[in-house]
């Protein structure tokens, strides 16, 4: 069994808690959308951290996997009711699965390539996954999109089933990525981003590693677009399969600090908030986005490797200074010095 | 004694220039053997079709008595082959003990099982201390020095209870001392029934170490024998100074 440290547990039930209490402390409804928003991209960018991360593949089409989920989760209820308006919520779980094994072929071919060839193959996988929702009129009523049921709550607290539902979708990221950073397919996974060569000349199952990790950052991705389609409502291609949504997540896991746990969730709490006030107070100038890029840069300036690493590099700067030196302890850039 | 590793006819070119050229060996269990040559002979290219990083233009290899159909890596490795590389490779920004875990050998459905189990730690911790750097165990690699990585990488090799370990330079770019350590390690190794094939520039160390020595030139075998007959034989002499 893995070795849960009490610091690391409080800290996880300590963050759900806070997240999950927020939408009971502010409750004007434009507070709460700008909460959804930051947990969605928090777990989008999570996610996008178990691939791109843990394995150095950087992804840039996981806005095919969200297109996926919010198009599963469109259809599925043009066939079937939404009860009290909780169902759609009850099936992200079997989208998630769904998306996850059905990614698995093409992600065979996609991971026999490396780099920027890969980054390359994703977003081209982005934009095919645009075209097919464009295209496929009987699935995805092309262009004229698909529009999820009304869902039945009350006014005053319409966004908090969806925002404690995004909220779930982040947990269940953290702790994911968390389980996969501390077994042997984490190990794999550094491994695989330090030197695949090497990695496979040391019996490592390089490929079965990849499309793991593929599979659960699609599954994930998956769930977190599966709410955003039913808290929107109208799903059109161009928005549930946008490359804004992948450039936004891994912009987020960058700044907070790429192959850490709770890195890409301090990333989403710094931009998203930050892009959405520089909206509401630059207005339709659309200076807010040189300004959104400016906070990016520099922080990226100051910490080239995100936030958290550069925390733990001081951290263990001031420790070997001290001299301590624990066997096998925690290093800068493994997650299990921010878990 | 039976070879471990039989190389057939290998062939490799790269454009017009063959690399490896019809090369055939037979490594024999429990033995050191030295593949040596000059520069661009193709020794570390021949390294690189046998263990499958490199596929082959025609010619084939055959592992503890099974032809090798398609060499990949990572099952030769499982099979008990492995390499080290002449510039030492690590995994840098993991510990020394988590890049010695790393290359255990475990079953595909072990993935989530905890990344370092108390046995793999002691085992890994216990290679460390026989190659000087258990002091280290929990450092990341690449804070070590060239040396240090070298030995690193060597131990690590031998996390995955290899049969036969092809060794690219192992003493290349490395200080007197470390040398010496590299030495005596490949002897206990060979004493445990290891076998070792080891590309090296450093005559010494190959006289010290190697029964046979295989020398190429131009990607093909030109002399085999005892080091002390291989040292004077004509042809060698004549690839190496070009007399």
């Amino acid at each position: 069994m893995r070795t849960v440290t009490v610091p690391g547990l409080a800290r996880g039930l300590g963050f759900t808690a806070l997240f999950a209490a927020f939408p009971f402390v502010f409750t004007e409804s434009w507070v709460v959308n700008i909460g959804i928003f930051t947990v969605m991209y928090a777990a989008l960018a999570t996610a996008w951290n178990v691939l791109g991360g843990f394995s150095g593949y950087l992804s840039l089409g996981n806005a095919a996997f969200f297109g996926m989920g919010a198009y599963g989760e469109a259809i599925l209820f043009q066939h079937i009711s939404i009860g009290s308006g909780y169902r759609p919520f009850w099936v992200l779980p079997l989208i998630g699965l769904g998306v996850a094994v059905a990614v698995l072929p093409v992600a065979w071919v996609a991971v026999r390539t490396r780099a920027a060839t890969f980054a390359i193959v994703t977003i081209s996988m982005l934009f095919i996954a645009q075209q097919l929702a464009f295209n496929l009129h009987s699935l995805t009523n092309g262009a004229q999109g698909l529009v999820m049921p009304l869902p039945p709550f009350p006014n005053t607290t319409f966004e908090r089933p969806f925002y404690l539902a995004m909220v779930a979708v982040l947990a269940l990221s953290v702790l994911l990525s968390w389980y996969v950073a501390t077994g042997r397919l984490g190990l794999m996974l550094f491994a695989i981003r330090d030197d695949e060569d090497r990695a496979r000349g040391l019996g490592v199952h390089t490929t079965y590693a990849k499309l793991f990790a593929v599979a659960i950052s699609a599954g994930l991705t998956a769930m977190a677009g599966g709410v955003w389609a039913y808290y929107i409502g109208f799903i059109y291609p161009q928005f549930a399969v946008d490359p804004l949504v992948t450039i936004g997540a891994v912009l987020m896991a960058f700044l907070g600090g790429r192959g850490t746990i709770w890195g890409p969730t301090l990333g989403a709490l710094i931009l998203v908030p930050a892009q959405q006030y520089l909206a509401f107070s630059e207005g339709a100038s659309e200076l807010y986005l040189v300004a959104y890029a400016a906070i990016f840069l520099g922080v990226m300036l100051l910490m080239p490797r995100g936030i958290l690493p550069s925390i733990a590099d001081l951290v263990a700067a001031r420790r070997s200074s001290n001299g301590a030196h624990r066997a096998d302890g925690p290093r800068a850039e493994m997650p299990e010095a921010v878990t | 004694m039976s070879a471990v590793l039989e190389v057939d006819r290998l062939t490799k070119r790269f454009g017009g220039v063959a690399a490896v050229d019809g090369c055939s060996l037979a490594v024999a269990e429990g033995t050191v053997t030295a593949l040596i040559g000059p520069n661009g002979s193709g020794k570390t290219t021949l390294f690189n079709l046998i263990t499958g990083y490199l596929r082959a233009d025609s010619g084939a290899v055959a592992f503890a008595g099974k032809r090798v159909r398609r060499p990949e890596p990572t099952a030769l490795c499982r099979r008990g082959l492995t390499r080290t590389f002449q510039q030492a490779r690590v995994f840098g920004s993991l510990t020394l003990v988590q890049n010695m875990v790393a290359a255990v050998q475990q079953p595909r459905r072990s993935a989530f099982r905890q990344a370092v189990s108390r046995g793999d730690r002691e085992r890994a911790v216990g290679l460390l201390e026989e190659f000087g750097l258990a002091r280290l165990a929990g450092a990341r690699a690449d804070q070590l020095s060239f040396g240090q990585r070298k030995l690193l990488e060597f131990a690590t090799v031998l996390m995955g209870r290899p049969r036969l370990v092809l060794l690219d330079e192992p003493t290349s770019g490395v200080n007197p001392v470390m040398v010496e350590t590299m030495e005596r390690h490949i002897r206990e190794l060979r004493g445990r029934g290891l076998t070792l094939l080891v590309v090296e520039h450093s005559m010494p160390t190959v006289m010290r170490l190697c029964d046979p020595v295989i020398v190429l030139d131009h990607g093909s075998k030109i002399a085999e024998g005892p080091p002390a007959a291989v040292q004077h034989d004509p042809a060698v002499l004549d690839a190496y100074l070009g007399t």
